[in-house]
């Protein structure tokens, strides 16, 4: 964490007693909470909630692979995390991740499948550069869309997602299905365009190490740059920043961009890194997850990291425990949904205890 | 009817006020901007409970713990800011909330018929049927009225109403007030303006930072004591001095229009220009257009047609569709009048000071912050303005109004600007804050820098400006040097007769 | 083919009978949200209502073999859903779109837990006899009108009432006039003696009654099943549907009728073999939506306190 210190703003103090006390304090309560009702529900389900935990955190965390199985998990979600924080705080809801995922993906795939004697160190750069541009280009239509006609991206992108993710699944069962053409997927990319694995072993690969590096970068770049500055008063207070002087269509557009570019970058994580091939359910929702991921890290990069590969854990884990246990998986997309709630609610105890001392 | 009195300890909003009003009175409460007139007054009205003290109607004891038991003891509030709904028609506004007209379907023709009765007892014409978004404000004044009538006020409650008014429209209002409280009524009448209090009230109450310091009939007080006893010392305002020429023109608007988005045009064939070392007073009653010309200035707006242009250099430079960004970089500042809508950003001190200049040396360097120069930046503005703050590192937000203007100000003038845009700087300060206010406009002024100063105070505008520019329904109706300036010229043009 | 041929043809009364049955669901969302912007509060949570009522209507009308005590329980779910919802809206006054959004995605997980703990994890799709169709003797065979209108289920009639009730209220009844105040100018409405929070609540519970029968008619009254996600997207669709009818009940259902046309147009394309590929077409009332709001959006006049929170008992 040593890259984190260096970049802290002069005053680490004022910065850190927030993240350490309250808010941090207020997200493990939510967190914890969330895991409480988890238990009713398991209960319900009529199974032992301490045997379901157990075997999920096991899952999670048992040993090398399943560390190694739930970091893995954390890169796509560190990436539409990333994305939609990075919407969030110039101002613009990207609830598209998911399509723009899609799309940079699909590419990606498309053009490692046409390099294939091409070296890794053209092959793979390409590919980046694809998946980001691509993913880019479909949240630019949301973005075009909220800033020329007045769109709420609310919706937009939510239809956008519908349409990406149809496009693609005739692509995959059309032009670029694999010969054999019994899946809706592509042919396997050549090992050309694969990451080397970071753990002997595990399939925890390189994209590990770019999606720390993302975090870094989103948190330089949103702190310490002027177009980081710029975007967070634009998502602030649009009016005063346009007042100010500044761009503030160009700088909701590059939000919107670099959002997109996040997000696409998740797809390819995703089929150098896992599938080796765009598959039609590439994602299981990774860029909705990453809205709550977004949320729960309070839209502060190194805060999603800490979301994602927690939700990483829930859900890798939460396998494990449907085997174990029979506890259906889907779970934890319950507990996802009440950490966030709780964590949205904290106002809630402040109301409660003001309450009862009224009465 | 006996008296009202409201006795409440807490932060000095008010502090243990005594107030009491009689059937047919008219009692005035006088007292600076933030005296605590306005919140002693929403405390009668129900919308906020005070921790301490009683009020009584009839020499009964009432609790408020909403407006509507305050309404339905007979205590009628006319706002400020109106509390209309403006898509919803006059009898439906009038007759909203409560189950008079008919607990489930109104039977809003009853209610125009109420409304009408009403009118013409008291002289408050209005159409029941018309929407008030499409009345003028002096007519949504008077639903106003009418509305707490209809739900049966004994005890109205009026908060600076002619603020709203032009001096010919007040005479007017006045004559329905002292009909009211020949009829009865008990008249609250909240006001700053020392003549509107002589001239109509029976009783005067004077606020001063929360407390109460004296109230005595008006025919035994005189103005000059009403304006120590509401100032407390003989703090006397910095006026413009000595007349200094003008220089060359800095901004100059031909021809504006302005149509807003519901067709309606705002503005219409304005012309009128700031010269340097100059200070141009834009006078209007509030909504006649001074709002929409700042933002056309400042670059918020786009004019229908008609130019705005600034000095680059030797020569003007049309700026007509161009946005704030390049008019900063000519030198223009502007001092909004919604510092929190359009001037503040919720970060902290030190972010807002540099908002306008953050991009440039030595704040950033090839795009990245350099967060010891916004600092040692920060820091100096804070003293040099008297910033009453733990550092720069607070949130401006949780400022009081008068430091969040200093360091509003502060920022603007810091770039040496060539013109500033003030639009009603001393909106809810106290008057050290004003006087501080004045002191900086008067300095960059001496400076030579050109300033257009809006605001709806008269005695701003004649305290400060070189030359008085008066607006009336989108259009500049003349033009009045300092010398020649009387309150009567000014009150005629602000009703809109040509000077 | 003339034109009445072509009007009473057995494919063209099919495609306006599932015109109808594809817009209710839409339809009694965006009523829902209707209820809520007029009152000032963006309910982005309609999806996760319309989810939950399409799920717990199922449920209950599967296990007490009694489709209207299914209807009851998906729109009383919807409703509890839209008390959550004002919980925090109204009394934390949160993000609403943030909340909106973390109760759509909960809502997701939820459902699909609570079908598999109610079902069980097999294959085997449990189904139930949806409502039937009742045909008005008489009106059922005007062309055009009859399949749309008077070959409907039951709710579609309900729904119909609904919409004119609604009207009814809005324009005529002092609940009406409250809510309009209420989203207008809060602060007006509250020295008015009506309480914005309260107002807001009711309407919160309202919405999500709405959107919760509307999701209990996709389960119901449309398929006679319920699926993983099964609203894919309606919820969000009634948002615009809502722009585009004006936050009006009839402009509403006009809006939600070309929609529900659209749809079943798209289904129609499938089935009869066009050669277009099948995605193409379930994306058009997608595609649909954003048209909507490019041409409507920034022209349709919002409720002045729409989004923003209200606290009492400010000084200003």
């Amino acid at each position: 964490m040593s890259a984190t210190e260096t970049e802290a703003p002069p005053s680490p103090f004022a910065r850190l007693r927030p993240l350490a006390g309250g808010a941090l304090l207020s997200s493990l309560a939510a967190i914890v909470l969330a895991l409480l009702i988890g238990a009713i529900l398991i209960v319900a389900w009529g199974a032992n909630p301490l045997e379901a935990y157990i075997a999920l955190f096991d899952g999670a965390f048992g040993s090398w692979n399943s560390l190694a199985e739930t970091l893995l998990r954390a890169i796509p979600l560190t990436f539409t995390g990333l994305a939609i924080a990075i919407a969030f705080r110039g101002g613009a809801f990207n609830l598209g991740a998911e399509g723009q995922l899609f799309l940079g993906a699909t590419a990606a795939a498309f053009v490692g499948l046409a390099l294939p004697d091409m070296p890794p160190f053209v092959v793979i750069p390409t590919m980046i550069l694809t998946a980001a541009l691509v993913g880019a280009f479909w949240s630019l239509v949301a973005g075009v869309l909220k800033m020329r006609f007045g769109a709420n991206e609310l919706i937009t992108t939510i239809m956008l997602n519908y349409i990406a993710i149809l496009f693609v699944s005739f692509l995959l069962r059309g032009p670029l299905q694999e010969a054999a053409g019994y899946l809706p997927q592509t042919e396997r990319l050549a090992s050309n365009a694969r990451f080397p694995t970071l753990i002997e072993g595990t399939r925890l690969h390189f994209g590990f190490l770019l999606a720390i590096l993302a975090v870094v970068v989103c948190h330089f770049a949103l702190w310490h740059t002027t177009w980081g500055f710029k975007l967070r008063v634009v998502g602030l207070n649009a009016r005063a920043a346009f007042n100010s002087g500044y761009k503030v269509t160009a700088i909701t557009i590059s939000a919107f961009l670099v959002s997109g570019a996040l997000a696409g970058l998740a797809g390819y994580m995703e089929v150098v890194g896992v599938q080796r091939r765009m598959i039609e359910n590439l994602s299981p929702g990774f860029g909705y997850t990453g809205i709550i991921v977004a949320l729960l890290g309070r839209t502060n990069p190194i805060g999603v990291l800490a979301a994602a590969i927690l939700f990483a854990a829930l859900q890798v884990g939460g396998t494990t425990m449907q085997t174990a246990s029979g506890v259906p998986s889907t779970l934890t997309a319950i507990i996802q949904g009440l950490v966030v709630l709780f964590v949205i609610g904290r106002g809630a105890f402040d109301f409660l205890a003001k309450r009862s001392r009224a009465d | 009817m006996s008296g009202v009195t409201v006795r409440f300890g807490t932060f000095t909003a008010n502090d243990a006020v005594d107030f009491a009003v009689a059937r047919g009175q008219i009692h005035a409460l006088l007292g600076e901007n933030g005296a605590g007139k306005t919140t002693l007054m929403r405390v009668v009205a129900g919308l906020l409970i005070p921790q301490e003290g009683i009020i009584a109607i009839d020499g009964e004891p009432v609790k408020f713990t909403s407006p509507i038991d305050a309404a339905a003891k007979g205590v009628g509030m006319v706002h400020q800011h109106f509390m209309l709904i403006p898509t919803l028609t006059v009898a439906q506004n009038v007759s909203i909330g409560i189950g008079k007209a008919g607990r489930f379907f109104p039977d809003l023709r009853k209610v125009a018929r109420d409304i009408e009765e009403i009118g013409d007892r008291y002289g408050l014409k209005v159409d029941p049927n018309a929407r008030v978004g499409d009345l003028s404000v002096a007519s949504q004044q008077r639903v106003e009225i009418v509305k707490a009538l209809y739900r049966g006020a004994r005890i109205l409650v009026l908060d600076e109403p002619t603020a709203v008014l032009a001096p010919q429209e007040v005479e007017g209002f006045f004559r329905v007030l002292r009909m009211l409280a020949e009829a009865g009524t008990a008249i609250i009448f909240i006001s700053h303006k020392l003549n509107e209090v002589m001239s109509l009230s029976h009783q005067v109450s004077v606020l001063r930072q929360g407390k109460l310091v004296a109230s005595m009939p008006t025919q035994q007080t005189s103005p000059k004591e009403l304006a120590r006893l509401m100032i407390g010392d003989d703090l006397v305002l910095p006026t413009v001095e000595a007349e200094q020429p003008a220089g060359q023109p800095i901004l100059v608007a031909s021809n504006v229009t302005y149509r807003d988005d519901r067709g309606v045009d705002r503005l219409r064939h304005v012309s009128v220009s700031a010269h340097a070392g100059e200070i141009v007073g834009i006078a209007g009653v509030d909504g006649n257009g001074q709002q929409e010309l700042a933002e056309i200035f400042a670059g918020l707006l786009v004019p229908t047609s008609g130019s705005v242009s600034l000095r680059q250099g030797d020569r003007m430079a049309d700026v007509s569709r161009a946005g704030p960004g390049p008019r900063i970089d000519l030198g223009l500042s502007h001092i909004p009048e919604d510092r929190q809508r359009t001037a503040l950003v919720d970060l902290s001190i030190a972010d807002n000071a540099v908002l306008e200049q953050v991009a440039r040396q030595p704040f950033s360097s090839n795009g990245i912050l350099s967060r010891s120069a916004i600092r040692t930046f920060s820091e100096e503005l804070i003293s040099d303005n008297d910033v009453r703050c733990t550092g720069p590192d607070q949130s401006i937000l949780t400022l009081s109004g008068g430091n969040q203007q200093k360091v509003v100000l502060g920022r603007a003038l810091s770039r040496d600007p060539s013109v500033v845009i003030a639009v009603q700087p001393t909106r809810g300060l106290d008057i050290g804050a004003t006087a501080f206010v004045h002191e900086q406009l008067l300095a960059q002024r001496s400076r030579g820098a050109a300033i257009v100063l809006v605001s709806t105070e008269l005695d701003e505008i004649l305290a400060l400006s070189d030359r008085i520019v008066v607006m009336f329904a989108g259009t500049i109706v003349g033009e009045i040097s300092r010398r020649d300036v009387t309150l009567d010229r000014l009150g005629a043009m602000m009703t809109g007769q040509a000077a | 083919m003339n034109v009445l041929d072509f009007l009473t043809d057995p494919i063209t009364a099919g495609f306006l009978q599932a015109t109808t049955r594809l817009a209710i669901p839409i339809m009694l969302a965006a009523l829902g949200g209707m209820f809520a912007e007029r009152a000032g509060v963006l309910n982005i949570g309609l999806e996760g209502m319309m989810l939950l009522g399409a799920f717990v209507g199922f449920s209950a009308a599967f296990m007490s073999g009694n489709l209207w005590f299914g209807v009851a329980a998906g729109m009383l779910s919807g409703a509890l859903l839209g008390l959550v919802v004002a919980f925090y809206t109204v009394r934390l006054s949160s993000n609403q779109v943030v909340v909106g959004i973390a109760i759509n995605l909960m809502m997701v997980g939820a459902t699909s837990y609570g079908f598999r703990a109610v079902f069980g994890t097999g294959t085997s799709s449990p189904r139930i006899q949806p409502f039937p169709p009742i045909e008005i003797p008489a009106l059922g065979q005007i062309p055009v009108l009859g399949p749309l209108l008077f070959q409907q289920g039951i709710l579609v009639y309900l729904t119909l009432a609904i919409v004119a009730v609604t009207t009814i209220v809005l324009s005529r009844m002092s609940v009406g006039i409250a809510i309009t105040a209420v989203g207008e100018h809060p602060e007006a409405a509250e020295t008015l003696g009506i309480s914005v929070s309260r107002t807001r609540t009711w309407c919160l519970v309202v919405s999500g009654l709405l959107a919760g029968l509307g999701g209990a008619f996709l389960s119901l009254s449309a398929t006679g099943l319920f699926l993983d996600n099964m609203t894919a997207g309606r919820g969000y669709i009634a948002l615009a549907i809502l722009l585009l009818g004006r936050r009006h009940p009839w402009g509403i259902l006009l809006a939600a009728v070309l929609f529900g046309g659209a749809d079943a147009f798209q289904l129609r394309g499938q089935n009869a073999g066009t050669g277009i590929p099948y995605q193409f077409l379930v994306m058009l009332p997608y595609l649909l939506t954003i048209v909507v709001l490019i041409g409507f959006a920034g022209k349709v006049r919002d409720p002045a306190a729409l989004g923003q929170p209200f606290r009492r008992n400010k000084v200003e």
